[in-house]
C-alpha cells in the first residue's frame, strides 16, 4: 500500500492505472478471439486444433477464475478469510442444476414430465415446491444469485454484527458449508442425494453436446469474468473500496472515526456470495454435474490456495493462480494422482511462509530489484 | 405351589419331574456317573438303537428313558434329534450327529464323541420326528439344561423357556426353584412362574405375579400384563376383577416410566460417550489454539497418526493385543507430540502472529500427512483389535446395558483431562505456559524462554491429539479420512467452550454430545448434526468468545 494511490475517473478508464489488469485483459480477449476460431475453423487433425474439450477445461477454469475473484475481494482487500466460498458456489450450481433438470422433461430414464428421474426413483409424486420455478429460466437466472446473496447477507449479518471476525469466521464459515454438505448428501432435501443432478441435455434449447454450445458457454464465461474484474477493480479503487481496505488494516480504528464497518463488510461480503453463484452456474452446464462434493471444506480451502498462490489484493493475482494450480491440479491427477495432494500440501506451505504476496508479489520484487540496480 | 398344580399336572409331568429328580441327583454326584460309565454306555447305546426303529409313541418312551440316565452325552443328543440333524449310518445303523460348516459335513458319533468331517450325507438316515415328540424334546432339553452344573447355560435355559412359558414348563421350573443356589438363576425362574401364574385362578398369586413382573423388566411380562388389559369390541375391558385391572395397570405405568428413566439414562451415557471422544479430539486443540492462538488444522491429522500407531504397535505384538493398548498411549504421545513440536519449529514459528497463514499452512501439512499415510499404509481402513478387557457390554439389567469400550474411553478422557488440569496449574511448564498465554511480552520480560514454551505446548497439544486417536481406533474405522472426520466438530466444541478455558471444553464436549444423542431419535443422525453446527453458528454471534470466555486485558488483541 505504500504505492500513492489514484483516483479513477470513470468505470472505462479503470485499465490505465491498472497494469496487471491490463494484461490480463489483453490475454483473455486474445483466447477469446483465438480459441473459437481454433476449435470450429479447424480440423481435428490439424496441428494447432483446439479440442472441445480443451475448450470445456478452460471454460472450467474461467469458473474457478471468477470464483477466486470473488474470494479475494472478501479476503484480499477485507482480509475476511471465508473457508466456506465454495458453498456459495455449489449454491448457484444447484440451482443452474435444477433448471437444467427441469429442461430433460421426458427424456429421463422414467420418461416422466413432471418428475426428475430421482424422485421418480424415490417414489415421490409431486414436485416440492422449491422447485416450482425452475422452467423458467429468468426465474433461474435470478435464484443464482438471490440464493447465495440471501445466505451470504443472513450470515453475514449475525456474524458482522457480532464482531466474529478472525478466525472465528474461518471456522464457522468453515462449519456452514460443512452443515450444508451433510444437508445436501440427504435424500430428503430433494437435490438428488449423493448422487446430485447430472444427465443434463439443454440449456435454453441448446444441446450441451454441441461444440457450438460449448463455444458460447465459454465466451459467456470469458466475458462475465473480464465484467466482473472491471467492476471488481472499480469497486476496491473507489470510496467503498478504500473504506473496506482500511477495515482491513485496521477495523477499530476504522470504526472510531465513524464508518459502519459491520454494514461495509457485509454489502462486500454478499456480492462476492453473488459472484461466486454465478461462477456456480457457469460451471454446471460445463462440467456436466453438480454433486454435494462440491460442498466439502476441502474444495473451499482450495480456493484459498489458489488466491494465495497468486497474490491477494491483485484481483488479476487470484485469477492466475486458479488458472496455474488447477492446470497443475489437471496435469498432477492424470500422470501423477498420488503427488497430486503432497503438491498441494506443500504448495499451502511455501506460499504461507515463503511467499506471502504470492506469484504476483514475487514479480513485483525482482521488478522492484532491477529497478533499483538500474 | 401345591394350589397350583393337581389341576395343571399332566402325564407327561409326571414322568419329566421323576426325571429331573434322578437327573440332579445324577448332577450332583458326577464321581458317581463316571463310576457308572459303563453300565450306562450300554443303556444310552441301547436307547439310541430304540430310536431308530419304532413308531413315534415308542421315541417318545426312549426320550423318557434318556432323561433317566443322568448322561452328559443326552443333552447334545436331544439338541441334535430336535433340529433334525441326528442320523443313522445306512450301513452299521451307528447314530451319529451330522453338522454342516462351509459346505462340509461333519459326523459326530453320538456315544464316543469322535468326528469325522468330510462325510457323504445320503449315506446317513435322518432320525423322523413329529410335532409331538417336538413339545417332549423342547421340555426334556429344558429339563437337562436346568440342571446343568454351569450357572450361565441354567439362566440363558430359563431365559430361553420364558419366550414359550406354559404349565409343564412352570411344574419344571417349581422343582428346580427348591433345588437352586444361584439368587440371579431364581429370579429368572420367578419370572417365568409369574407369567404362567398371571391367568391362574387365585387371586392372590395373580396379584403377586403381577408384581414380580412388574419389578422384573422383562419384555415378555410387559407383553403379558398387557395381555390382561385387553378389550372387547365394545371396548369393556375382558378381564373382569376391578382389583386385577387396577394393578395391571398400575404395573404398566410402572414399567413404561422404568422404561423411560432407563432410556433416558442410556441417552444420556451415550451422549456423554460421544462427548467424551470429542473431550479428546478437542483438548488438544485447545491447549494451542487457547495457549498460543494457533489454529491447527493438521489436529484431525495427528489423532489419525495416534490411531496408526495403535495399529503398527499391534502388528508388532500380535501375541500380546491386551496389553497393546497400554504400549499405544505413550508411543502414540510421543510420535504425534514430535511431529508436533516438528511441525511448530519448522512452520508455525514463521508464522507468529499471522493467524490465517497459519491455519493455511497447517492445513497444507495435514494433507501431506494424509497423503503420506495413504501412500504407506493404502488408502484402505486397518483394522485395529480391541483387547478382551474392553469388548463385550456391562449388563445392568433387561432395560440397560453400557458397552465396556465407551466405558472405559469416557473414563479415559476424563483422566486425560485431570492430568492435563493438573499439568497446567501445578506444574513449572503449566505456570510458564499461562504465563505466557496471559501476556507473552510481559512472560519474556520475566524471564520464560517463550518459543520454547511454545515448542512443547504445541508438542503437549499434539501428543494428546495421538493419545485421542488410540482411543478412536477402539470405535471407528482407522483410515487416512479419520482425522477429517472430527475435526471440524473438535473445533466446534473448543469455540463453543471457549478458547483458553479447559474447563470450557470439558463443558463444551459433553454438552454437545448429549445435545447430539438427544436430537438423534427424532430428527437422524445426520440432521442432528446440521442442527448442532447451526446452533453453534448462531450461538457464536451471541457469545462470540464461546461459553467461558478468558476475561483481561490481554484478550482484546
Amino acid at each position: 500500500m505504500s504505492k500513492k494511490h489514484t483516483m479513477p475517473q470513470s468505470l472505462l478508464a479503470l485499465p490505465r492505472e491498472d497494469r496487471g489488469g491490463r494484461i490480463f485483459l489483453g490475454i483473455l480477449l486474445a483466447v477469446m478471439v483465438l480459441v473459437p476460431i481454433l476449435n470450429l475453423g479447424t480440423d481435428a487433425d490439424n496441428p494447432i486444433h483446439v479440442s472441445t474439450y480443451t475448450v470445456t477445461l478452460l471454460g472450467k477454469y474461467l469458473c474457478y477464475a471468477l470464483l477466486a475473484l470473488s474470494l479475494d475481494l472478501v479476503w484480499g482487500y477485507c482480509g475476511i478469510l471465508s473457508l466456506g466460498h465454495g458453498a456459495f458456489f455449489a449454491l448457484g450450481g444447484y440451482a443452474m442444476g435444477m433448471y437444467l433438470m427441469r429442461q430433460i422433461g421426458e427424456r429421463g430414464v422414467y420418461g416422466n414430465a413432471e418428475l426428475p428421474d430421482f424422485m421418480v426413483f424415490l417414489n415421490w409424486q409431486e414436485l416440492p415446491w422449491y422447485w416450482l420455478g425452475f422452467d423458467y429460466f429468468w426465474f433461474t437466472a435470478l435464484m443464482i444469485m438471490v440464493v447465495p446473496g440471501l445466505l451470504a447477507l443472513v450470515f453475514g449479518w449475525f456474524a458482522f454484527r457480532s464482531r466474529v471476525t478472525g478466525v472465528y469466521l474461518s471456522i464457522i464459515t468453515q462449519a456452514l458449508t460443512f452443515a450444508l454438505m451433510l444437508a445436501f448428501f440427504r435424500n430428503e432435501m430433494g437435490f438428488g442425494g449423493n448422487n446430485g443432478l447430472t444427465d443434463f441435455k439443454d440449456l435454453m434449447g441448446f444441446n450441451l453436446q454441441l461444440d457450438g454450445t460449448r463455444i458460447a458457454l465459454f465466451l459467456i464465461s470469458a466475458a462475465l469474468l473480464a465484467s466482473a474484474y472491471a467492476f471488481s477493480r472499480y469497486l476496491v479503487t473507489s470510496k467503498f473500496g478504500r473504506i473496506i481496505i482500511a477495515v482491513r488494516d485496521a477495523e477499530d480504528r476504522a470504526r472510531f472515526i465513524g464508518y459502519k464497518v459491520e454494514n461495509y463488510k457485509l454489502w462486500l461480503f454478499t456480492f462476492a456470495a453473488v459472484l461466486a453463484g454465478i461462477a456456480g452456474a457457469l460451471y454446471v452446464p460445463q462440467v456436466g454435474i453438480i454433486n454435494p462434493g462440491e460442498f466439502s471444506p476441502l474444495n473451499s480451502i482450495e480456493m484459498v490456495v489458489w488466491v494465495a498462490v497468486g497474490g491477494r489484493a491483485t484481483l488479476y493475482g487470484a485469477i492466475g493462480g486458479a488458472f496455474v494450480v488447477n492446470y497443475a491440479k489437471t496435469w498432477f491427477t492424470a500422470v501423477l494422482p498420488e503427488v497430486w495432494l503432497f503438491a498441494l500440501g506443500a504448495l499451502f506451505v511455501i506460499v504461507t511462509v515463503l511467499l506471502p504476496n504470492g506469484l504476483v508479489g514475487l514479480i513485483q520484487q525482482r521488478r522492484n530489484r532491477k529497478e533499483a540496480t538500474a | 405351589m401345591s394350589l397350583f398344580l393337581p389341576g395343571k399336572l399332566g402325564a407327561l409331568a409326571a414322568i419329566l419331574t421323576a426325571a429331573l429328580l434322578a437327573h440332579g441327583q445324577a448332577a450332583t454326584a458326577d464321581a458317581d456317573a463316571v463310576a457308572s460309565e459303563t453300565a450306562t454306555s450300554i443303556t444310552l447305546s441301547q436307547a439310541l438303537t430304540g430310536l431308530q426303529a419304532g413308531s413315534f409313541q415308542d421315541k417318545e418312551d426312549v426320550i423318557a428313558q434318556l432323561l433317566t440316565l443322568g448322561d452328559e452325552r443326552v443333552l447334545p443328543i436331544l439338541k441334535a434329534l430336535l433340529s433334525g440333524d441326528l442320523s443313522s449310518r445306512e450301513n452299521d445303523s451307528q447314530i451319529y450327529m451330522l453338522t454342516e460348516s462351509d459346505g462340509t459335513i461333519a459326523a459326530t458319533d453320538a456315544l464316543t464323541g469322535a468326528v469325522t468331517a468330510g462325510v457323504d450325507k445320503t449315506s446317513y438316515k435322518k432320525i423322523t420326528i413329529n410335532n409331538k415328540l417336538r413339545g417332549k424334546l423342547r421340555s426334556a432339553i429344558a429339563q437337562l439344561s436346568l440342571a446343568h452344573p454351569d450357572t450361565a447355560v441354567r439362566i440363558s435355559a430359563v431365559q430361553e423357556l420364558l419366550d414359550h412359558i406354559d404349565p409343564d414348563l412352570v411344574t419344571l421350573l417349581q422343582e428346580r426353584r427348591a433345588l437352586e443356589l444361584d439368587k440371579k438363576v431364581v429370579a429368572f425362574i420367578d419370572i417365568g412362574i409369574a407369567m404362567a401364574r398371571i391367568n391362574a385362578d387365585d387371586k392372590q398369586q395373580r396379584l403377586q405375579s403381577i408384581t414380580i413382573l412388574s419389578d422384573s423388566n422383562h419384555p415378555e411380562g410387559k407383553r403379558r400384563i398387557i395381555a390382561l388389559l385387553e378389550k372387547d369390541p365394545a371396548g369393556k375391558f375382558l378381564e373382569t376383577d376391578p382389583e386385577i385391572l387396577r394393578a395391571a395397570q398400575q404395573a404398566l405405568k410402572d414399567i413404561e416410566a422404568r422404561t423411560k428413566l432407563y432410556g433416558f439414562a442410556e441417552t444420556v451415557f451415550f451422549g456423554l460417550s460421544l462427548g467424551s471422544v470429542l473431550l479428546l479430539a478437542a483438548i488438544g486443540l485447545a491447549i494451542t489454539f487457547g495457549v498460543m492462538g494457533v489454529i491447527n488444522m493438521a489436529h484431525g491429522e495427528l489423532m489419525m497418526l495416534g490411531a496408526y500407531t495403535t495399529y503398527v504397535v499391534q502388528l508388532l505384538m500380535p501375541n500380546h493385543i491386551d496389553l497393546s493398548l497400554f504400549v499405544a498411549i505413550p508411543a502414540a504421545f510421543l510420535v504425534t507430540g514430535a511431529i508436533g513440536i516438528a511441525i511448530e519449529r519448522g512452520v508455525i514459528r514463521l508464522l507468529y502472529g499471522r493467524p490465517l497463514e497459519t491455519l493455511l499452512a497447517t492445513f497444507g501439512i495435514s494433507l501431506i500427512l494424509q497423503q503420506l499415510v495413504r501412500s504407506v499404509f493404502s488408502p484402505l481402513n486397518r483394522s485395529v483389535e480391541t483387547p478382551s478387557w474392553m469388548s463385550g457390554s456391562w449388563e445392568i439389567n433387561s432395560l440397560i446395558s453400557i458397552t465396556y469400550n465407551r466405558l472405559y474411553i469416557l473414563l479415559f478422557a476424563l483422566a486425560v483431562f485431570a492430568a492435563l488440569v493438573l499439568i497446567l496449574k501445578k506444574t513449572r511448564l503449566g505456570l510458564q505456559v499461562r504465563a505466557v498465554s496471559q501476556n507473552r511480552a510481559m512472560a519474556r520480560a520475566m524471564g520464560v524462554r517463550s518459543d520454547w514454551v511454545d515448542a512443547l505446548t504445541f508438542g503437549l497439544g499434539s501428543g494428546i491429539a495421538g493419545i485421542a486417536g488410540v482411543a478412536l481406533s477402539q470405535l471407528t474405522n482407522v483410515g487416512p479420512n479419520l482425522g477429517q472426520d472430527y475435526i471440524i466438530d473438535s473445533f466446534m466444541v473448543v469455540v463453543f467452550g471457549g478458547v483458553g478455558n479447559l474447563w470450557g471444553t470439558l463443558v463444551g464436549a459433553m454438552s454437545l454430545g448429549v445435545i447430539n444423542k438427544f436430537m438423534e431419535p427424532w430428527s437422524g443422525a445426520v440432521l442432528a448434526k446440521i442442527i448442532v453446527l447451526a446452533f453453534i453458528i448462531l450461538f457464536i454471534q451471541k457469545r462470540p468468545r464461546g461459553l467461558f470466555p478468558q476475561k483481561g486485558r490481554a484478550v482484546e488483541n
